[in-house]
């Protein structure tokens, strides 16, 4: 066993993890979704991320692309977030919130794809 | 040959890649702060309680870890949020200058900063798109490679173990700048690297100091781009054999080379004189006639150049003595005597004072020049011959006075840009050396009727679509020319250019000293030698229909369209 191939994993799970939690709930119910959840989302992710720097494996170009969508998606929702609430000025509605979980949804798939591509690199190797 | 991309380490992610754990510790200490100013509730002024939200907190972290004094908003702190700042500012302060650290020490690493060089380098050779040589082995002898061909206008790859000689070409100024590569030729994956299997590659020189890697580099070149031309700088013969054996185009032996330019001075100096003038550039000064006396000769140093010497000097049956250190090692001949030749007894034991010439051949300059000097202050009427090891040195051997310096750098260079440049010329000069001294005698004294101190350019004219289009639309139109039209002033055809057509070659058969009434045809090809201007000249004569035109009938042709319009195709009287 590989302490860095253990912490490596955490990340990629975690930011999955973390996601789904903040993804679940009534779409366009702000109460379901709360703050801190895609603030702890979107730090994890960013982890994951900068872990996956300098993997010049063909697996590893994937990785690091799908973790930059989920950044990207996740960055989306935490702007039109703060953009509603302060750049506007007004307090989340529905349309908002089902915008801002729509976006995390598509981090979710990025970071199912991370997940699915980390199991199967495992198998691989294994053989 | 298809040119492969190099693989190479990308640089972003060299850089990404060494700054993992900065970021990461950066993300950290971001997180963490702005998670507590969050969570830490707030008090207004009159009393009630606030907390941050997501937006204000990263707000205020990010002004607060660059520019700490920015004021507390949107109110101002109580005692726990204060602390919270001060955790805050001393962990985002000490990552930021970790990761600021961690890259500027990466900006300032020899290696990381070799790896960007070479990346860049290889990414400029990827894009060559003109032909472009590659020059292994930047020393003494590559360096004037690299001025020579730089001169002439051909692009060069180099490559080099050395970084410091890469270093110094930064200080040369070059009229092409060539490309530099560090590396190892030896290796045929950096040779790859540096442009082996590139599609405008045009050929491989080798001049290492090193025969085992030059050899290296000539194998490697002729497997994997058969097509290539490989020139091989060799200082033992045995070398040279193995070189010629898997098909190396030309070798370059300038101790054999020089041995046998001088013992041509003794049989023929015209044809010596043909053989130096004709491999030197055009900027050098032009070598005067020497004759070497026959008679007893001394030769100081027996080793890779004193052997060769000692076969021809005895061939042209001179008396050879020979003065030798290691006679033992070197595996002098019979009654050599052991020591430098620098000292007056070893050159008078020696017989200095009724020798005719004497050789200083050693691998030492500084000994080269002492044995010279030496000498003839026990005999100044003495023939000397000195080899200069080091360019460096250029100006003590030109103030020590010699009869003959045998540069091996100048040697090599001038002998690898002319076997690349124009090939025709080893050619002619072959077959010019089978004919006899007074064929040579005539030879000379037509190049020196049309040079003034500078060595004549070569150059080789192809009658072809690309070399001659004017000779080809006039030869379609029915014209016949003759090579003696040719060498005429493109604007009064009563001057003859100041040129000496050395060889005609067609359909692979060669022509000496081809004559003026020579009819010429497609596919020919002619060497000549003469001024720079005159080579001009004459490609704007084979290239311009007019001019041409002109050469041939002896009258303008019309040339403007609007012209011909209103006062007819007439043809203006000229001459």
């Amino acid at each position: 066993m590989n302490f860095e191939k253990v912490v490596f994993a955490f990340f990629i799970l975690l930011a999955l993890t973390l996601n789904f939690g903040f993804f679940l709930g009534v779409l366009d119910d702000p109460t379901h979704h709360h703050a801190f959840e895609l603030f702890a989302a979107l730090i994890v992710s960013l982890v994951a991320t900068v872990m996956k720097f300098g993997d010049r494996t063909p697996v590893g170009s994937v990785l690091l692309a799908s973790s930059l969508v989920a950044d990207l998606q996740l960055i989306a929702a935490a702007l039109v977030w703060g953009i509603t609430l302060y750049g506007i000025g007004v307090p989340l509605s529905s349309g908002v919130t089902a915008s801002i979980v729509s976006l995390s949804g598509g981090a979710l798939l990025a970071n199912i794809v991370s997940v699915v591509l980390l199991i199967m690199e495992t198998f691989v190797a294994r053989r | 040959m298809k040119s492969v991309r190099p693989v190479l380490p990308n640089v972003v992610f060299l850089i990404l890649r060494r700054l993992r754990i900065p970021l990461i510790i950066l993300i950290f200490a971001y997180a963490v702060s702005i998670t507590g100013f969050v969570l830490i509730p707030g008090t207004r002024a009159d009393g009630t309680v606030w907390t941050m939200s997501f937006f204000h907190a990263f707000y205020f972290v990010s002004y607060m870890g660059s520019t700490i004094g920015f004021g507390e908003l949107p109110y101002p702190f109580n005692g726990a949020q204060r602390f919270w700042t001060l955790f805050s500012i001393y962990a985002t302060v000490v990552a930021w200058l970790y990761a600021i650290g961690t890259m500027i020490s990466l900006l300032q690493d020899r290696f990381f900063r070799q790896a960007l060089y070479r990346t860049r380098v290889h990414r400029q050779i990827y894009k060559i798109r003109e032909d472009f040589y590659l020059l292994c082995g930047h020393g003494e002898a590559g360096k004037v490679v690299t001025r020579f061909l730089s001169e002439i206008g051909e692009q060069t790859v180099v490559i080099d173990r050395d970084f410091e000689a890469i270093n110094e070409m930064w200080i040369d100024d070059y009229p092409l700048e060539p490309l530099v590569l560090e590396g190892d030729a030896a290796d045929p994956v950096q040779l790859q690297n540096a442009g082996l299997t590139h599609d405008n590659c045009k050929g491989v020189i080798a001049v290492i100091g090193d025969d085992q890697e030059n050899l290296k580099i000539a194998i490697s070149a002729k497997l994997l781009n058969p097509g290539l031309k490989v020139v091989g700088r060799v200082n033992e013969e045995d070398t040279a054999s193995n070189m010629r054996s898997f098909g190396t185009d030309h070798i370059v032996n300038p101790f054999k080379t020089f041995a046998w330019h001088f013992s041509l001075a003794f049989s023929s100096p015209g044809h010596h004189l043909l053989n130096d003038w004709l491999s030197q550039t055009d900027y050098q000064a032009l070598n005067d006639p020497v004759f070497p006396p026959r008679g007893q000769w001394i030769i100081c140093g027996f080793g890779r150049f004193g052997k060769p010497l000692y076969r021809r000097l005895k061939h042209q049956n001179n008396e050879v003595t020979v003065i030798e250190i290691e006679s033992e090692i070197a595996n002098a001949p019979e009654g050599s005597i052991c020591g430098r030749g620098t000292e007056a007894v070893t050159l008078n034991e020696a017989k200095v004072e009724s020798a005719v010439g004497i050789i200083a051949g050693t691998d030492n300059d500084a000994n080269n020049l002492s044995i010279i000097m030496t000498a003839k202050e026990l005999n100044p009427d003495l023939f000397t011959v000195a080899r200069q090891n080091h360019n460096r040195n250029a100006s003590l051997f030109e103030a020590a006075d010699m009869n003959i310096v045998f540069n091996q750098n100048l040697l090599i260079a001038n002998q690898v840009v002319s076997l690349l440049t124009t090939p025709l010329t080893s050619e002619f000069l072959r077959l010019a050396n089978k004919q006899n001294a007074q064929w040579a005698n005539e030879m000379v004294s037509r190049i020196c009727a049309i040079v003034d101190d500078n060595a004549p350019v070569i150059w080789v004219l192809e009658m072809t679509d690309d070399g001659a289009p004017a000779f080809i639309q006039a030869r379609l139109e029915g014209f016949d020319f003759r090579l003696g039209q040719l060498v005429r002033e493109p604007y009064n055809r009563k001057v003859r250019l100041s040129c000496v057509p050395l060889m005609l070659q067609r359909h692979g058969e060669n022509q000496l000293s081809p004559s003026d009434d020579k009819m010429l045809y497609h596919g020919d090809r002619i060497l000549f030698c003469g001024k720079r201007s005159a080579r001009v000249k004459m490609m704007s004569s084979v290239s311009s229909n007019e001019l041409l035109s002109y050469l041939i009938t002896g009258r303008h042709r019309v040339v403007s369209p609007l012209w011909r319009k209103f006062f007819g195709s007439k043809l203006q009287e000229g001459e």
